[in-house]
């Protein structure tokens, strides 16, 4: 059964933090019941790269891909193609340095996003 | 009859008190009557006294509480004759309906009810004779409709056949109602 | 004569019934007496094949309602029931029930709630759980706990309501009296019920959804201001439903019932068993020349403030019995909730309280008999002297 859907999701307004204040939103009769979110992959929307102080970069000459990095990332956001480490997804990584952390070969550095 | 016959109870846990009390309401409600069959729940014990009440009535029963002045009282256990005040509230109009092996004047003593019309019947000889073990409930049922025909025998028997077949199986079903007819011919009033 | 075949069943016994005919997708409970025979009953059904219902014995109170809760959002109808210390055992997934909308009815056998610990009727637990967003419906007999179920189902699941519905009845004076029920035909209720077409559901991969997310201050407080206007709207609607309900069945429910008040002087509020007892009463006084009236609130929640402020305001005093404390100092809930109803009325008769049958406490004719004196008194000197009192209490 095809149902109506919410555009996107009403409370992840593009991952930046809503003002204080009560003004941010839609009102209580234009958004979905209980809570519920009415729609699939409403996470994509919410950019939490933006929360970022420190990004991971890899220095592929080192790198073995092992995807140690791509099994503990908590985030998903490292980018593998054909088996092989390609780099990070910056939309979403939050830069925890997990992976910087469970390398073997230390071939990715926590670098600071803004001097 | 009038509008309203209520009957009260008394028995020991696991005696079959509350069932007998629900027998004789459903025979009723197949009669046409309206019907009210619950018991006193205290806790619930086999061997403690227990309460339970009938009521049938031409009319829809909306009272929701315990009954204070019967019609008819009948006592299950013959034991409860000392511990229980089994006439309370019964006046000079009602009948008590007792289990024992007393005459209805030794009844009367104990209870001290003078007035009204006193029965006895000895259930527990009819029931051990005729079941081999001591239900006097069903017993006690005839007993009871010999001295008041609140339903036919017949409607009574229905229901026990309807409600005991499942349970116990046939036999067992058809001592049941001999015990009824037994009790029914052998109640004796004073 | 009765024109209708009745047959003899307990108030847990015609729960059980309505459960069949209805016969949910899922029933997940835990026995709890006096509630004991509904699960019973039900568990017997299912096992001979006579519901297609998924029965999941869970191992508590919490568990049922938490499983009752993961069945509703999956988009199936579900069903459960308790009593006291069972209905406070499930306490947090009885609101979340409420605010996730998911539309559970569960026929409630009321008991006191511990401690001591006690196994018979009074109205605390259910009132305990009157701000969960609930609605409850009291029922005076086992008749109307038949019929309160099934039209419960159509009522929570209503597209404009989708809340949870307790349906309420007294522990053992209902839940354990035999008394003749006329049992509607099973196509008849079926029909009546419809099939449940859920808004949404887990299992609808097609159309993902997701259940419960964490809900902060930016949201939050819409969405409680929703579940507060389904349950406002619920008054609206409602009457609809009852009326479709009456149409098919041919009965008469309507929000709350009142006997012979249209031109009484002196009435009491009082929901569930004890109504019917008192409407022996009226009819007695009514003989002897006494203008008494009784009002008996089907719906507590959503509360009907408009038809209850109409029922009573033209009394010259009215007594509310309430079956529960709320130890507010004040008296019971519906003393207070119907004080609260009158304050706006141009017309506001004086208001007595009664708490009485906490435990399971008898309440006789004779001591409703009290109350309706006390009321003529009140009518005369236009004085209440104590306007909480206890009923059938030893002093």
């Amino acid at each position: 059964m095809k149902r109506k859907r919410s555009e996107r999701s009403e409370r992840s307004p593009k991952g930046a933090q809503p003002k204080a204040g009560r003004t941010e939103g839609k009102g209580w009769k234009e958004i979905p019941i209980a809570g519920i979110i009415d729609k699939g992959g409403t996470a994509r929307e919410y950019k939490t790269g933006s929360w970022r102080t420190f990004k991971p970069v890899v220095d592929k000459s080192k790198c073995i891909n092992c995807l140690q990095c791509w099994i503990y990332c908590p985030d998903s956001s490292i980018v593998v193609k054909d088996g092989k480490m390609e780099g990070f997804d910056y939309d979403y990584c939050k830069g925890c340095g997990i992976c910087a952390s469970v390398c073997p070969v230390k071939c990715i550095k926590m670098e600071k996003e803004a001097t | 009859m009038k509008d309203l016959l209520e009957i009260r109870w008394h028995g020991r846990g696991g005696q079959g008190a509350k069932t007998a009390a629900q027998l004789l309401a459903e025979s009723a409600l197949d009669t046409g009557k309206f019907i009210q069959a619950f018991p006193e729940y205290g806790p619930e014990r086999a061997g403690a006294p227990i309460r339970a009440y009938t009521r049938v009535s031409d009319r829809e029963i909306n009272i929701h509480s315990p009954v204070t002045n019967p019609d008819i009282v009948v006592v299950v256990d013959p034991t409860l004759l000392e511990t229980v005040d089994v006439a309370d509230g019964l006046d000079e109009s009602g009948i008590l309906i007792v289990n024992t092996t007393e005459t209805v004047d030794s009844v009367r003593r104990k209870t001290k009810y003078k007035k009204g019309k006193v029965a006895t019947c000895d259930a527990t000889k009819i029931s051990l004779e005729t079941l081999g073990i001591p239900m006097p409930n069903t017993p006690m049922l005839g007993a009871l409709l010999k001295i008041k025909a609140v339903v036919p025998i017949e409607a009574l028997e229905k229901e026990v056949q309807k409600k005991f077949l499942k349970k116990i199986g046939e036999e067992k079903t058809q001592l049941n109602i001999k015990a009824i007819k037994r009790a029914f011919k052998e109640t004796k009033t004073g | 004569m009765m024109t209708k075949k009745l047959i003899a069943l307990t108030g847990d016994q015609a729960a059980a019934e309505a459960m069949r005919q209805i016969e949910p997708d899922v029933v997940a409970a835990y026995p709890i007496t006096p509630q004991t025979e509904i699960v019973m009953n039900f568990s017997q059904f299912a096992a001979d094949g006579r519901v297609k219902t998924e029965m999941i014995p869970v191992e508590s109170e919490h568990s049922a309602m938490s499983a009752c809760v993961g069945s509703a959002a999956s988009g199936a109808r579900t069903m459960t029931a308790t009593s006291a210390n069972g209905l406070a055992l499930m306490w947090e997934i009885v609101y979340i029930t409420a605010s996730l909308r998911l539309p559970i009815v569960m026929p409630v056998v009321n008991r006191a709630l511990s401690g001591p610990i006690n196994i018979h009727c009074d109205h605390s637990d259910t009132m305990g759980a009157r701000d969960s967003g609930w609605i409850q419906i009291y029922c005076e007999n086992a008749q109307e706990v038949y019929e309160n179920i099934i039209v419960a189902v159509k009522i929570a699941e209503h597209k404009k309501i989708l809340l949870p519905v307790m349906v309420c009845q007294d522990g053992f004076i209902t839940s354990h009296a035999v008394e003749g029920i006329s049992i509607f035909p099973d196509d008849k209720v079926k029909k009546f019920i419809g099939e449940y077409t859920p808004e949404h559901s887990l299992l609808d991969v097609e159309n993902p959804v997701t259940y419960g997310p964490l809900d902060l201050q930016d949201f939050y407080f819409e969405h409680k201001r929703q579940e507060a206007e389904a349950m406002k709207s619920a008054l609206k609607t409602i009457p609809a439903v009852l009326a479709e309900f009456n149409k098919t069945f041919d009965k008469s429910h309507d929000l709350v019932e009142e006997y012979k008040l249209s031109d009484a002087e002196v009435a009491i509020v009082v929901l569930s068993s004890t109504a019917g007892t008192a409407k022996g009463v009226v009819d007695e006084l009514r003989k002897k020349g006494v203008k008494a009236g009784l009002l008996k609130p089907k719906f507590f929640r959503p509360f009907p403030k408009a038809r209850i402020t109409k029922a009573l305001s033209n009394l010259k005093a009215v007594a509310v019995l309430d079956r529960s404390d709320s130890f507010s100092g004040e008296g019971g809930p519906l003393f207070s909730e119907i004080k609260a109803a009158l304050y706006e009325s141009e017309k506001r008769p004086p208001v007595i309280d009664y708490i009485f049958g906490l435990g399971g406490r008898d309440i006789f004719p004779e001591d409703i008999k009290k109350v309706y004196k006390d009321l003529q008194e009140i009518k005369k000197t236009k004085k209440i002297k104590s306007p909480v009192n206890y009923l059938g209490i030893r002093e």
